[in-house]
């Protein structure tokens, strides 16, 4: 396999053939912020919030191949802007409570907005919408109110568990992940599935019963360090 | 010459549960160092129920749930020069904004009222009524965050903030050198 050479921010990064900018970057120990791609399932490019400048235009880092002598822009003043903007949407499109969110200090959302320097998500009108809970299944949980519509879920029962327990409805802002039956009870879905993993489902949304706080609020993954240090450390080592 | 005074502050809670109250006094021994700067006037700290002057900073707690948190909020508003939301309620909403979505209600007000007062499974109301006493304030619809109500001008996240991010925001408001958070410190809960 060949290899070339592109920038991202002026640092050189090294790139194979067929390489996202992003797994190039993860490579290098660049992170570049994230919500609906996960490692080991496919590249979907729904969230937007790994948006780059690539060329004079505006690309989404996860799907976008790397490309020789490209200068892309990772962490420039507009592009976190960008991110900003499209994380505050999220929290304005669903109803994110982070004091009633079990998933708070675990939550991929509220971490990226922590690292994106969001500290009042009030410029938009809150959508506050009504959306259902779904507690059928025994041991598992769908607070759909926390649901971002990443698809990590639908992918991850898809390809890893073989499964398809979640897909799409909708189309446009009423697009939303529904299960594949009356209720969660209704399917397949088992707790030891990959798609009901906690590392799968970024937000609150997917909820293990009998978990949620077995390690309290202030010890938590996100309370440790900035979502994506584990990244940014391995350009340090 | 114009003698230095001391930036009166204000504080109140609106629809929230006083933990950011408690949070401020987890400022702890430097309250000691803080009170040497400022002066509490109208404030549950103080038991001052209406402004004796204008101040210099507002600290709100919670979010506007009846007309009375309405009418506090724009007295507030008013009467200082700087105003800062302290908390999730106060920002966003918070714990009472969850009666704004209730599953499947068209009317969420109501039916969170019912449940309360009238058909919950562990209620005892002999009245069988709704609370409507004139002298209780109206509610509102929805509960709204403050920046709907008024414009605010910093605020503190945290449910409830670290007695840390309250201390060093004030200091350094207080000081003229405030500029944000530093990422790692920013909480939502």
């Amino acid at each position: 396999m060949t290899g070339f050479t592109f920038t991202i921010d002026g640092v050189e990064v090294a790139a194979k053939d067929g390489q996202t900018i992003m797994e190039a970057a993860d490579a290098a120990g660049i992170y570049i912020p994230r919500l609906c791609d996960h490692e080991g399932l496919r590249h979907q490019g729904a969230c937007r919030v790994c948006t780059v400048k690539a060329g004079g235009r505006s690309v989404a880092a996860c799907t976008q191949p790397a490309a020789p002598d490209q200068a892309v822009e990772n962490e420039t003043p507009h592009v976190t802007k960008l991110r900003r903007d499209l994380v505050e949407m999220l929290f304005h499109e669903g109803n994110h409570l982070c004091p009633i969110c079990e998933a708070s200090g675990n939550c991929e959302l509220q971490a990226m907005a922590y690292r994106l320097d969001m500290t009042q998500p009030t410029r938009f009108p809150y959508l506050e919408p009504c959306r259902p809970l779904d507690a059928s299944h025994p041991d598992i949980a769908l607070d759909t109110n926390r649901c971002i519509t990443c698809g990590r879920c639908i992918r991850a029962s898809e390809e890893v568990d073989g499964k398809g327990v979640f897909g799409y409805v909708g189309r446009g802002i009423h697009r939303r992940v529904a299960v594949n039956g009356a209720d969660l009870a209704d399917t397949n879905a088992a707790i030891t599935d990959f798609a009901i993993s906690k590392e799968v489902c970024p937000v609150g949304c997917i909820i293990r019963k009998g978990e949620g706080f077995a390690i309290p609020i202030g010890e938590r993954e996100f309370d440790k360090g900035l979502i994506g240090h584990e990244i940014e450390e391995k350009k340090r080592d | 010459m114009t003698e230095l005074r001391k930036a009166r502050i204000a504080t109140a809670s609106l629809a929230g549960c006083f933990g950011c109250h408690m949070a401020i006094l987890d400022i702890d021994e430097r309250l000691i160092e803080l009170m040497k700067l400022v002066e509490v006037d109208r404030s549950p700290l103080t038991d001052i129920k209406r402004f004796t002057r204008r101040c210099d900073i507002g600290i709100i707690e919670g979010g506007c749930a009846n007309e009375e948190n309405v009418h506090v909020l724009r007295d507030f508003r008013r009467n200082c020069d700087v105003l800062i939301a302290i908390g999730q309620c106060a920002i966003m909403g918070g714990l009472p904004a969850m009666r704004n979505a209730i599953m499947h209600s068209d009317a969420p007000l109501r039916e969170c009222l019912e449940e309360a007062f009238l058909t919950g499974r562990y209620i005892r109301n002999t009245t069988h009524q709704v609370p409507n006493d004139p002298a209780l304030p109206l509610l509102l619809d929805e509960v709204y965050p403050c920046s709907e109500v008024v414009e605010i001008d910093y605020n503190i996240p945290g449910c409830a903030p670290s007695g840390d991010i309250i201390y060093e925001t004030l200091a350094g408001l207080l000081a003229g050198k405030f500029s944000g958070f530093e990422r790692h410190r920013i909480r939502f809960d």
